[in-house]
C-alpha cells in the first residue's frame, strides 16, 4: 500500500445521499481510499454499491454530500474525473459485432488515447488478459470470462488512475475468478493506479488493503481485513454429538451461548474458542464426537455488521438461525 | 502473462479535435456494422423494389393517361429513392434503442467527451449507410427510363445523404425517448408510413385536396423529397403540361419555393431534431 504517495486522495467522499423515487440507496457516507490500495466494497444486494460507484464515477448525481476522484470534484469536474477512471460495471456493455480489438480501438477513440501509443498499449492490454491471440473475433463469440476480461483491459487501456470493478468476477469460474485476482495484483505492481473493486466473494475480498462493509446504504465497517477479522474476538465452533437438539438447549443452559445447526453441525460463536473446548466437555453433559475451532473469517465478519451471511445473499434473503444470532449483538 | 514495457499513455486534455476523434470512431463502428450485416442490406432493399417494379407496374397502366405520356415508374423512381432512405435511415437511428438494451450507449455517454459527438457521429453514420443502401436502387435507372447521369447521380446522392441525415436524426430523438426494443419498431412504422405517404414521394403534389395540401408542406420530408425529384426531372424529356402536373414543385400560397430553400429546411429541421435528440441523451443517466 501506497498511502505515502504524494498528491490528493484516489477517493475522497464526505456524506454521500442518494434518494431514488421509493428507496434512499446511499444515506450519508465518508470514504477515503488512499493511492495505490486495493479497496474492496462489500455487502448485500441492494446494500448501495453500485449507487456509490456510480456517483463516484459521475453516472449519477448524489442528492447530497460532495466526492473528489483522482482529485477533480466529481459534480463539477465530470471529464477530468472521467477521463481519470477506468470503469467495470456490472452488466456487460461491450459490442457483441465488433472484434475484441475494434472494442478497444473504439474506446481509445472516445477517451483520446495519443495514437503514436494506442497500438502499443492495446497489444499490451489484450496481453495481460490473454486476449492477445483471439483480438481478431468477434465479441459475441466469446465465452462470459472471456468478455470479463475484455472489459477490464478496455478499462485499463486509456491508464486511469482510479479503476473501479463492479462485481468483475460475477458468475465465473474459479480458475477465471483467480486470474482476474491476478491481473489485478499484477496491475498494481506495474502501474500507479488504485482499484475499487465490489464482490460478494468473500476469499476475494482477503485480497484487498482495506474492505469496507456496506449495508442499507451505510458504511458500517472500514478497516483492513485482519483488524476487522481481530474486531470480531469471537471463534466460530462446531460440534458433532449424539444428540444435536440436547447439546443446543445445553449450550444455552449451562453457557448462555445460542447454538444453531448448521451443515449438521452444532455451531456457534464464542471468545477464545480452543480454550474454551475443555469446559464444553466437562459441562456439556451430551457426549461429543468432533470439535472444529476456527478463527474468524471474513464472512464472519460480514455476516456479523449486516446480520447476513454471503450465502444468503446468493439464495435471496432466506432465514438464516446464525444470523438471527448476530442480529441481536 | 508477459512482463511488457509500460506504454506511458494519458489521456488528452479536451479539445475539438477529441471530440472530431469520437464522432468519427462512432461513425466508423456504424460502417463496420453495416459492413457485416448483408441480411440487412438486402431485407431493406426489397421494399423498395416492390413499390418500384410491381406497384409502379401495376399502377402504370390505371394511371398512364394523367402521366402525359411518361413512365408511372419513372415518376415513382425519385419517391421510391427517398423510401429507401427512409427505410434504413430511421432503422439506424432507432437502433440506438438496441445500444442501451446491450448497455454499449453506456460505453459511449460515459466517455469524456460531449454527448452531441456521440450523436453527431451516429446520426452521419446513419446517414452514409442510408445513401450507400440508396445506390442499389439508384443503379436500376436505366431500366425506368432516366438516363445515367452523372452529375444527376452525385446531386441526388447529395441530397439524398441531407435527408438521410435529417430522417435518422429523427430515429435518434425516438430512440432517446422509447426504453423499450419492443416498442421501437412499431413506433418507427407509425411515423414514417404517413412521413412517406404525406411527402409527394408517391403522387405528385398537385392538384390535391386542401387538408392533404396543408399537411403535406408542413412535413419537412416533402421539403427533403422535391429536390430528389427536381434533380431527375430536369434530365428528362416531358411536356411543359406534363411536368407542371407531376412536378408543380412546393408554393407557400403563390410563392415558389425555390430549391435551396427547400434545402434550408431540411437542414434546419435536420438541426432541430439533433439538438433535441443531444438534449434527451445527456438528460438520461
Ligand atoms: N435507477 C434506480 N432507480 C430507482 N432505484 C434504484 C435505481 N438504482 C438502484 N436503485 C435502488 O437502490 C438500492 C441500491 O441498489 P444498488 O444497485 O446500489 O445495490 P448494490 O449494493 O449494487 O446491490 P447488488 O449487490 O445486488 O449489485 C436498491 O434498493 C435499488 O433498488
Ligand atoms: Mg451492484
Amino acid at each position: 500500500m501506497n498511502q505515502t504517495v504524494a498528491g490528493p486522495p484516489a477517493v475522497e467522499a464526505h456524506g454521500l445521499v442518494k434518494r431514488y423515487k421509493h428507496v434512499e440507496a446511499v444515506r450519508g457516507i465518508d470514504l477515503t481510499v488512499y493511492r495505490g490500495e486495493t479497496f474492496g466494497f462489500l455487502g448485500p444486494n441492494g446494500a448501495g454499491k453500485s449507487t456509490t460507484i456510480k456517483i463516484l464515477c459521475t453516472l449519477v448525481d448524489a442528492t447530497a454530500g460532495t466526492a473528489r476522484v483522482a482529485g477533480f470534484d466529481v459534480a463539477s469536474e465530470r471529464d477530468a474525473v472521467r477521463r481519470n477512471i477506468g470503469l467495470v460495471y456490472q452488466e456487460p456493455t461491450l459490442d457483441g459485432y465488433l472484434t475484441a480489438e475494434q472494442n478497444l480501438r473504439f474506446h481509445g477513440e472516445l477517451y483520446g488515447v495519443d495514437r503514436a501509443t494506442a497500438a502499443d498499449r492495446r497489444h499490451e492490454v489484450l496481453e495481460m488478459v490473454g486476449l492477445w491471440e483471439r483480438r481478431g473475433d468477434l465479441v459475441n463469440e466469446f465465452s462470459g470470462g472471456m468478455r470479463r476480461r475484455l472489459e477490464i483491459a478496455r478499462g485499463l487501456l486509456h491508464s486511469p488512475r482510479v479503476l473501479f470493478l463492479d462485481e468483475p468476477t460475477i458468475g465465473l469460474d474459479p480458475q477465471t475468478r483467480v486470474s482476474i485476482w491476478r491481473y489485478i495484483a499484477e496491475l498494481r505492481a506495474r502501474e500507479d493506479i488504485t482499484v475499487f473493486v465490489t464482490t460478494h466473494y468473500m476469499d476475494e475480498a482477503e485480497h484487498c488493503d482495506r474492505i469496507a462493509i456496506m449495508n442499507e446504504g451505510l458504511i458500517v465497517a472500514l478497516d483492513t481485513p485482519e483488524a476487522l477479522k481481530a474486531a470480531i474476538g469471537k471463534d466460530r465452533v462446531q460440534i458433532t454429538t449424539a444428540d444435536d437438539t440436547a447439546a443446543i438447549a445445553a449450550l444455552e443452559s449451562a453457557f448462555g451461548l445460542k447454538a444453531a445447526l448448521l451443515e449438521g453441525q452444532v455451531t456457534f460463536a464464542v471468545a477464545g474458542g480452543a480454550a474454551f473446548v475443555p469446559h464444553l466437555f466437562e459441562k456439556l453433559g451430551v457426549p461429543i464426537h468432533s470439535v472444529t475451532v476456527t478463527r474468524p473469517s471474513l464472512d464472519d465478519v460480514f455476516l456479523a455488521h449486516t446480520g447476513t451471511t454471503i450465502r444468503d445473499v446468493e439464495s435471496k434473503g432466506q432465514f438464516s438461525p446464525m444470523a438471527a444470532r448476530y442480529r441481536g449483538r | 502473462m508477459t512482463e511488457t514495457r509500460i506504454a506511458n499513455v494519458r489521456v488528452l486534455k479536451p479539445s475539438l479535435a477529441h471530440e472530431a476523434r469520437a464522432a468519427l470512431v462512432v461513425w466508423e463502428r456504424e460502417m463496420i456494422r453495416f459492413s457485416r450485416d448483408r441480411t440487412r442490406v438486402f431485407a431493406q432493399m426489397v421494399q423498395p423494389l416492390l413499390f418500384l417494379f410491381v406497384l409502379g407496374g401495376g399502377l402504370g397502366s390505371l394511371v398512364s393517361h394523367g402521366t402525359g405520356g411518361l413512365d408511372f415508374r419513372t415518376f415513382l423512381f425519385p419517391g421510391v429513392l427517398s423510401m429507401s432512405v427512409l427505410f434504413t435511415a430511421s432503422f439506424s437511428g432507432i437502433s440506438m434503442v438496441w445500444d442501451r438494451e446491450f448497455g454499449f450507449l453506456r460505453e459511449m455517454l460515459v466517455a469524456p467527451v460531449s454527448t452531441a459527438s456521440i450523436v453527431l457521429g451516429k446520426c452521419l453514420g446513419g446517414a452514409t449507410v442510408a445513401t450507400i443502401q440508396s445506390i442499389v436502387v439508384l443503379v436500376l435507372a436505366g431500366l425506368v427510363g432516366v438516363p445515367y447521369d452523372l452529375l444527376m447521380m452525385a446531386q441526388v446522392l447529395l441530397l439524398l445523404f441531407l435527408m438521410a441525415f435529417m430522417i435518422t436524426a429523427l430515429g435518434l430523438l425516438l430512440s432517446a425517448r422509447v426504453k423499450q426494443v419492443q416498442s421501437a419498431m412499431p413506433l418507427v412504422q407509425l411515423i414514417i408510413t404517413p412521413l412517406m405517404f404525406l411527402s409527394g414521394a408517391l403522387f405528385p403534389l398537385s392538384n390535391l385536396p386542401p387538408w392533404l395540401t396543408v399537411v403535406t408542406h408542413l412535413n419537412p420530408m416533402t421539403y427533403a423529397v422535391e429536390p430528389v425529384r427536381h434533380v431527375v426531372f430536369e434530365r428528362l424529356q416531358m411536356s411543359d403540361a406534363a411536368r407542371a402536373t407531376l412536378d408543380p414543385g412546393i408554393w407557400w400560397g403563390s410563392f415558389a419555393v425555390p430549391v435551396w430553400l427547400q434545402i434550408v429546411v431540411v437542414l434546419v429541421a435536420s438541426a432541430g431534431l439533433l439538438t433535441a435528440a443531444v438534449g434527451f441523451f445527456s438528460r438520461t443517466e
